[in-house]
């Protein structure tokens, strides 16, 4: 028993702030490179969520110093609502302090952990307080307070607070220290590039030990705030029922009703005539095993999805390409947001688009972009259910290579927007393999993957036919003359293999001997109007045919001829130069035209 | 045919080729040309000369594309470049070849691979050899040890050689152009040919060659076409049984299918090179066990090979299916200078005595 009491002796009450300082990996803290990213991903996320909640356009700024060896002070600013100032050390200094957590609804950020995380993170590696400013209007004054986490009992600890002049009339600013490096920094630029992607309505200014960056936004509209809205019989766990019951007035037929979504008058009798319970109890009064017996009907009875309209803030297929256009050069972009569906209760919606080509890599494994709730995720990418999908598409049906992902030049991004994201783990790396959603990312990207198909069938064709092109008009020639040589023959002329080949208008620029000649041949049946410009340094004084005007700037000079040229007749043009430069058939449709330059 | 007859024909067949594309762009056509698919899955077997050769199958390739048009014009450079060589009496290497296309701008080489396969394909479609049009390999043929005498013209007179008595412990190398060598006399009984210059010295230095009157010959590897040539020759004019002596490993044995059956790059000499009758002595993977050879464990590419083989046609027999099935079951390798492990002389005085009676041959 001696045992036993002296193990009583050490048994005490552990709070959630000396959790998390033992297990700071959990929220993305596992190392101090990470640090930063997390912390400006929290403040970000929260200042985004605060900007979209006051339908205000966010303007947000990022900066990161070095203060001293391997400590850096980040700064987060918005022109969100501000926080009242009781509220402000709650929300900085109090871990699982938050508005959004009891909500179902669409959001960033919920549990009330990230930034007050930050906070404690801060006051472990520098002990250096928070600093955060914070004004909810022109009428009202700042606060400013300067604060820290009780570890023991996960209170805030203010320091200083006092009312000051702030040149913002509202907004929230954040500044802490902590020792990092920023080994990370090129993460936490892409950390930002995607979050202005899928927020294409915000502003983003990021100044990185001095390096100034701005992600503009391409999108004046503030997307509509998602709305909470009631629990859905199927979304709900026997603690949730019970603790709502506990605190209902009402007999169950109303308590149903008004408690859930989607639930009418017709679906609550369906329910409690399937558990076997009298309508007019009290619900307060159920026992667990009856309150049992009710989860199980309710979430037998077929009840329709949950309003995902009101919940939901889905980007937007015309948002998402402009987002992604913005920030990603690319040839090719589609986009798709899917309608939405139900896993266990919870409404959730798919997004996605794909990019091809542009300056993405041609070589290796596609790029592969993950968001969730407008966040984006930066880590885990194995591990999510995300990659899972993109490796179970066969791309090679939709003309990509593979192994396992994608390779070449395509980028993939999916968005998964729910009232609840089923992470793997509190760090909000990678979403869980949850079979609904799964099934709803394979479906979009084999869309996307059909879209893709489609364009490069039509690219490969252009590159045929240009390849084609090359080969008639530049080739052909030059085998012609070695084997006129070989066989101690007159020259041959092809242009009859061109035109019978080609039927379209072909310009040829070759230069031989310091003399350029430009040929534009007819092969067509009918006569064609065509304007001919030839870009280059050399100044065509002596051009016979004179151009019909020329440019010059820079030492360079756009030389146009403007021509009428009678079916299978040819229009030639010589002068004096080097023959550099290039040239141009204009006022002809792109499949009419050959334009070959012998020189290049 | 005299020199001078077979450089007209070698140019008239040369510029028949081009004289096709012209006429095909005179009359308005894309040129190209038609030449038998060279892959493993277009090889035949022909019943009347026992050998591999390629089949029906044919591709066709058209300056319609920017590829195969700069193929094409490769193919009229290398053409043109030939039909000078032949006309002024020069002669090239394979490799100079390869740089002297680097002023043929567009239709420069990419690497020596594609001007040897180009010179295949020309030796296809005149049904000439490379020699012909006066262009030689730049390795070396192997080496001949042994009772036999021949006369090699060179272009410094005519010699003749005996290939024990006028030559050093390298033996008789044999020339790139063997048309030039007839064989004039023989004591011997067979040919040996031999995979690795250690075997082929040790058979040298332990008189194998005179205590059973054999012609050595150093494959040298893989055996350069020279070399088939001679073993076809040697078996076909003087009458003489050839057998190969190799490692005993899938590589090996290819060595031996090239020897005896024709390989498939170059199929369509395959006439000219292989030796049908040409058999082969071991290491045989039952000798692994039998003699208890010192070995190594099969690679991963090894066992590939071996399993690449079964499905090859010329391995097609039930001695070949055997020997590879108890490889892969025993999953072991031996080279040929293993036996050295049951001393010096057991090679020559043990192992292919005793084999080589169990052939049929001594």
């Amino acid at each position: 028993m001696v045992l036993a009491e002296d193990l009583a002796k050490q048994q005490r009450s552990i709070s959630v702030a000396e959790f998390f300082e033992k297990n700071k990996h959990l929220l993305g803290f596992d190392s101090p490179t990470r640090g930063i990213i997390t912390t400006v991903k929290e403040a970000v996320d929260n200042a985004l969520d605060a900007c979209e909640e006051a339908e205000v356009l966010p303007d947000i700024f990022v900066a990161i110093r070095k203060v001293g060896t391997d400590v850096y002070r980040i700064t987060v600013e918005d022109n969100g609502p501000g926080i009242v100032g009781k509220n402000v050390p709650y929300v900085f200094g109090k871990l699982l302090y938050g508005s959004r957590f009891h909500q179902i609804r669409q959001s960033r950020g919920q549990q009330g952990i990230g930034i007050s995380a930050a906070v404690l993170y801060a006051q472990l590696t520098t002990g250096v307080p928070a600093l955060v400013i914070s004004r909810t209007g022109a009428n009202a004054p700042a606060h400013r307070f300067e604060l820290m986490i009780k570890t023991e009992t996960n209170e805030p600890d203010v320091l200083v607070h006092e009312e000051i002049d702030w040149d913002r009339t509202h907004g929230t600013r954040i500044e802490i220290e902590f020792r990092s490096t920023l080994a990370a920094k090129k993460r936490l630029l892409e950390y930002l590039r995607y979050t202005a992607v899928v927020n294409p309505h915000a502003r983003i200014t990021a100044d990185i030990d001095g390096e100034l960056t701005v992600f503009e936004r391409v999108s004046s509209e503030v997307p509509p705030c998602p709305k909470a809205i009631l629990p859905h019989p199927h979304g709900i766990e026997f603690g949730a029922l019970k603790r709502i019951a506990a605190v209902s007035a009402e007999p169950l037929d109303e308590f149903l009703v008004n408690s859930f979504s989607r639930v009418g008058k017709k679906t609550a009798e369906e329910m409690i005539a399937l558990a076997n319970l009298k309508p007019r109890r009290k619900v307060k009064g159920l026992e667990a095993e009856e309150l049992k017996r009710l989860l199980a009907a309710m979430q037998q009875v077929k009840v329709p999805a949950p309003p995902a309209q009101q919940c939901l803030s889905p980007i937007g297929e015309d948002l998402i390409r402009k987002g992604l256009e913005k920030e990603i050069p690319l040839d090719f972009i589609k986009s798709r947001t899917r309608p939405s569906t139900v896993f266990s209760g919870h409404s959730f919606i798919i997004e996605a688009a794909i990019g091809y080509g542009g300056k993405l890599p041609a070589e290796g494994s596609g790029q592969i972009l993950r968001f969730a709730n407008r966040v984006p995720l930066l880590y885990q990418q194995g591990a999510c259910a995300i990659t899972g999908c993109v490796s179970q598409v066969n791309w090679k049906a939709y003309g990509l290579s593979q192994a396992g992902l994608p390779a070449g030049p395509v980028l993939i991004m999916v968005h998964v927007a729910s009232t609840n994201v089923p992470f793997t783990s509190e760090s909000k790396d990678a979403i869980a393999s949850i079979p609904e959603i799964e099934r709803e990312i394979v479906l979009v990207l084999q869309e996307l993957g059909r879209e893709l198909k489609t364009y490069l069938n039509r690219r490969d064709k252009k590159k045929q036919q240009d390849d084609r092109a090359r080969a008639i008009c530049s080739i052909i020639p030059e085998i012609a003359a070695k084997v006129s040589d070989i066989v101690e023959l007159p020259p041959l002329d092809t242009s009859p293999i061109e035109g019978k080949i080609m039927r379209k208008l072909v310009a040829k620029k070759r230069t031989s001997d310091g003399t350029v000649s430009i040929d534009v041949h007819n092969y067509t049946a009918r006569e064609i109007a065509f304007t001919l410009y030839n870009l280059s340094r050399d100044d065509a004084a002596d051009a016979e045919p004179k151009p019909d005007f020329v440019d010059a700037f820079d030492g360079e000079y756009n030389k146009v001829w403007k021509c009428l040229l009678a079916p299978g007749t040819v229009w030639q043009v010589t002068y004096s130069g080097s023959g550099d430069g290039s040239i141009d058939l204009r006022g002809v449709e792109e499949n009419q035209k050959v334009v070959v330059d012998l020189d290049v | 045919m005299s020199r001078e007859e077979m450089d007209l024909r070698a140019r008239e067949q040369l510029v028949t080729i081009a004289r096709g594309w012209y006429d095909q762009m005179r009359d308005g056509l894309v040129p190209f040309i038609r030449l038998p698919t060279r892959t493993k899955q277009n090889i035949e077997y022909n019943d009347e000369s026992e050998v591999w050769t390629y089949g029906e199958r044919e591709s066709t390739r058209a300056a319609t594309s920017e590829k195969s048009a700069v193929h094409l014009l490769k193919m009229a450079y290398v053409i043109g470049f030939l039909k000078q060589q032949l006309a002024e009496g020069r002669s090239s290497t394979l490799r100079e070849l390869y740089y002297i296309s680097e002023g043929w701008k567009r239709a420069k080489f990419g690497a020596q691979d594609e001007s040897n396969r180009l010179i295949e394909d020309l030796e296809i479609l005149t049904d000439l050899q490379r020699e012909a049009f006066h262009l030689r390999p730049e390795e070396d043929g192997a080496a001949i040890f042994g009772p036999l005498k021949l006369r090699e013209s060179t272009q410094r007179g005519v010699r003749e050689i005996h290939c024990q008595e006028d030559v050093g412990e390298a033996g008789y190398p044999i020339p790139n152009n063997v048309d030039t060598l007839d064989f004039i006399d023989h004591d011997a009984k067979f040919v040996i040919a031999i995979e690795t210059g250690g075997m082929y010295a040790r058979l040298m230095e332990n008189g194998f060659d005179e205590e059973y009157g054999a012609i050595l010959v150093n494959l040298k590897g893989q055996p350069a076409r020279s070399t088939r040539r001679v073993l076809r020759r040697l078996n076909e004019t003087m009458d003489l049984p050839v057998v190969v002596f190799t490692d005993g490993d899938p590589w090996s044995y290819r060595i031996y299918a090239s020897v005896a059956y024709g390989s498939i790059k170059s199929a369509h000499m395959s006439e000219r090179l292989a030796t049908p009758q040409a058999q082969f002595v071991g290491v045989q993977p039952s000798d692994i066990t039998d003699y208890n050879l010192p070995s190594d464990k099969l690679t991963e590419q090894d066992v590939a090979a071996l399993k690449s083989e079964l499905t090859d046609p010329r391995f097609a027999t039930d001695y070949w299916r055997e020997q590879i099935n108890l490889q892969l079951e025993m999953k072991l390798k031996s080279e040929q200078q293993a036996f050295a492990s049951r001393g010096l002389d057991f090679v020559t005085k043990e192992y292919l005595p005793t084999r080589l009676s169990e052939m049929g041959i001594i």
